[in-house]
């Protein structure tokens, strides 16, 4: 049984640390390892293409988890309050952003938000004063941070609101019974009871976005991410770049997730004792 | 303020980008996948049921996705069962928070660079030049349908593990201990009372799954070498491409109805277990 445990491990990380041994390849040729050196970890650091699509990742992800947490929570706490159908739609509504495929929502939020803005567009120039400086809608790190945020937000509300369900609630009651007001109660009892939870949706919500390759692909327009460069390097050749890339990408997402985790589990812990 | 007012100032947010990025994108392509195709290509506004009818130009799309999304599940849960069976049962609890994150977490870092790994195991000079050297042959893997079918095991094993794992942690010890005080020797304990109870489990691992395994489109692309195609790489080349909207939402379309109909089935098979489905969390 252990054996077989440590056999499930060792297929699970194996590729990874794979990964990881070619990146500090000496030699040029992917395939073969020549001895040890971070060249390769240099090459991908100094290389432009690669610093602009982790700018661009970074700012992408900053944005979409900070906008997706504050959403997010503002609605895992008001749902304490919502019974009934309002409810019940809004949990089919968290449920259809997390299951529907990546593939489907990129697509769909390509062509839903091509086609608003074509139609959009002569608009805006009509109305503006002087038409060949209207600003001009398009595709980039504005959609790819609406697209993200709207899953990862319905991430947030999930991870919150077990975490709000689980609350102490006759800790808010006395607060207000010794004359707190509502935000006072808000900031005082019920935040640092939450926060957590907080903290872990968003760490969740930034390595989603992040790593995300599929929606991005759709929506990025003329942006380019990190995985999106990854993804088109990949197509025209394996390199010890593209590996020293990918070993750090993966070792900030393991890190940052398992402080996520780790968050998550000990609450879990604590809450059922 | 009252707390109706509040209630609906807070859920604003979160309901409008819903609205805007989830329910407004998916009404746009059930509209469009009725419409027809422009001359320089996307879309142009038209009722006809004509894309529906070509589906079966991408058959070969559908038939691959409905052949490897099941083997793929199943052998996430050949592999999973016992791994989570033995972080419920067997393992020293102060372990066991440890294993479970080590578990959890390839799942959120990135499946391109995760699958970008066995591009290497399984190309010429990975696993296949072991193979040559043992003296068992010289098999091709990559870009293969086998190659493809590992991608996504490996690709979502995690997901499995979890959901089953839970239900295996909340089986009450009590009845083992009945079973085997009646006589039951383990093989039939586990046999009659811990793999029924497991059932949810099992049932919730296999549709999750399942249901992102139909939408997938990055494993096949890197390991597949584009001869294995799932519909997720037919949606890429309709949008992308040859730019055929209306076509491409079609098929999009029939994607989300056959996950619907899995759901759905899901749904009523699991309603027959007393107490309902696990409310399983994968975060």
């Amino acid at each position: 049984m252990r054996f077989y445990a440590i056999a499930v491990y060792l297929f699970l990380y194996i590729p990874i640390g794979v990964i990881a041994v070619f990146s500090f390849n000496a030699g040029r040729y992917a395939a073969q390892l020549q001895g040890f050196s971070t060249q390769w970890y240099g090459k991908a650091l100094s290389n432009p293409f690669v610093m602009e699509a982790l700018q661009t990742s970074a700012t992408v992800a900053a944005m979409s988890a900070t906008l997706a947490t504050v959403a997010g929570t503002l609605a895992a706490l008001a749902l304490q309050g919502v019974t009934g159908k309002p409810r019940m739609i809004f949990d089919a509504l968290l449920y259809v952003a997390v299951m529907v495929p990546g593939i489907v929502i990129g697509i769909s939020t390509l062509i839903a938000l091509v086609t608003l803005f074509d139609w959009l567009n002569p608009m805006i120039a009509a109305l503006w004063p002087v038409a060949e400086n209207a600003p001009k809608l398009q595709m980039g790190k504005g959609s790819l941070i609406a697209a993200h945020g709207m899953f990862t937000m319905a991430l947030v509300v999930i991870i919150v609101r077990a975490r709000v369900a689980g609350m102490d609630r006759s800790l808010m009651e006395a607060s207000a019974d010794l004359g707190a007001t509502p935000f006072g109660t808000f900031r005082q009892v019920t935040l640092p009871q939450i926060f957590p939870a907080i903290l872990a949706g968003f760490l969740l919500a930034f390595t989603f976005s992040f790593d995300d390759f599929i929606i991005a692909f759709f929506v990025a327009g003329s942006e380019t991410t990190l995985p999106i460069y990854v993804f088109s390097s990949i197509r025209r050749g394996v390199t010890p770049e593209i590996n020293a890339i990918g070993t750090m990408v993966l070792a900030a997402s393991l890190l940052i997730l398992i402080i996520a985790q780790s968050i998550l589990q000990r609450d879990r812990r604590a809450k059922t004792g | 303020m009252s707390t109706r007012l509040r209630t609906s100032l807070l859920l604003a947010p979160a309901t409008a980008w819903l609205l805007a990025m989830l329910v407004l994108p998916l009404v746009v392509v059930a509209v469009f996948s009725f419409g027809e195709r422009a001359a320089a290509g996307g879309y142009s506004a038209a009722f006809t049921l004509e894309n529906f009818a070509n589906l079966g130009a991408r058959w070969a799309a559908f038939k691959n996705t409905l052949m490897l999304a099941p083997a793929g599940t199943l052998m996430c849960l050949i592999i999973a069962y016992p791994l989570a069976y033995y972080l419920a049962v067997k393992v020293d609890p102060k372990w066991r928070t440890l294993l479970l994150i080590l578990v959890i977490v390839p799942f959120w870092t990135s499946i391109l660079i995760r699958s970008y790994a066995w591009i290497y195991l399984l190309g010429g000079q990975g696993i296949p030049k072991l193979i040559s050297t043992l003296g068992f042959g010289n098999p091709r893997l990559i870009n293969t349908p086998f190659a493809v079918l590992i991608g996504i095991t490996y690709g979502y094993l995690p997901l499995m593990v979890f959901p089953i794992y839970v239900s295996l942690e909340r089986l009450d010890k009590r009845l083992l201990e009945a079973s085997a005080d009646l006589g039951s020797p383990p093989w039939r304990s586990f046999l009659q009372v811990t793999l029924p109870l497991s059932t949810p489990g099992v049932a919730t691992g296999c549709m999750l799954v399942f249901i992102l395994l139909m939408g997938e489109f990055l494993i096949p692309a890197m390991l597949g070498g584009g001869k294995v195609f799932f519909v997720g790489n037919a949606l890429v080349d309709l949008f992308l491409q040859s730019r055929n909207w209306p076509y491409g939402a079609a098929v999009a379309v029939a994607l989300v109805v056959i996950m619907l109909v899995t759901v759905t089935a899901y749904m009523r098979f699991t309603r027959r277990w007393a107490g309902g489905r696990d409310d399983v969390s994968l975060m």
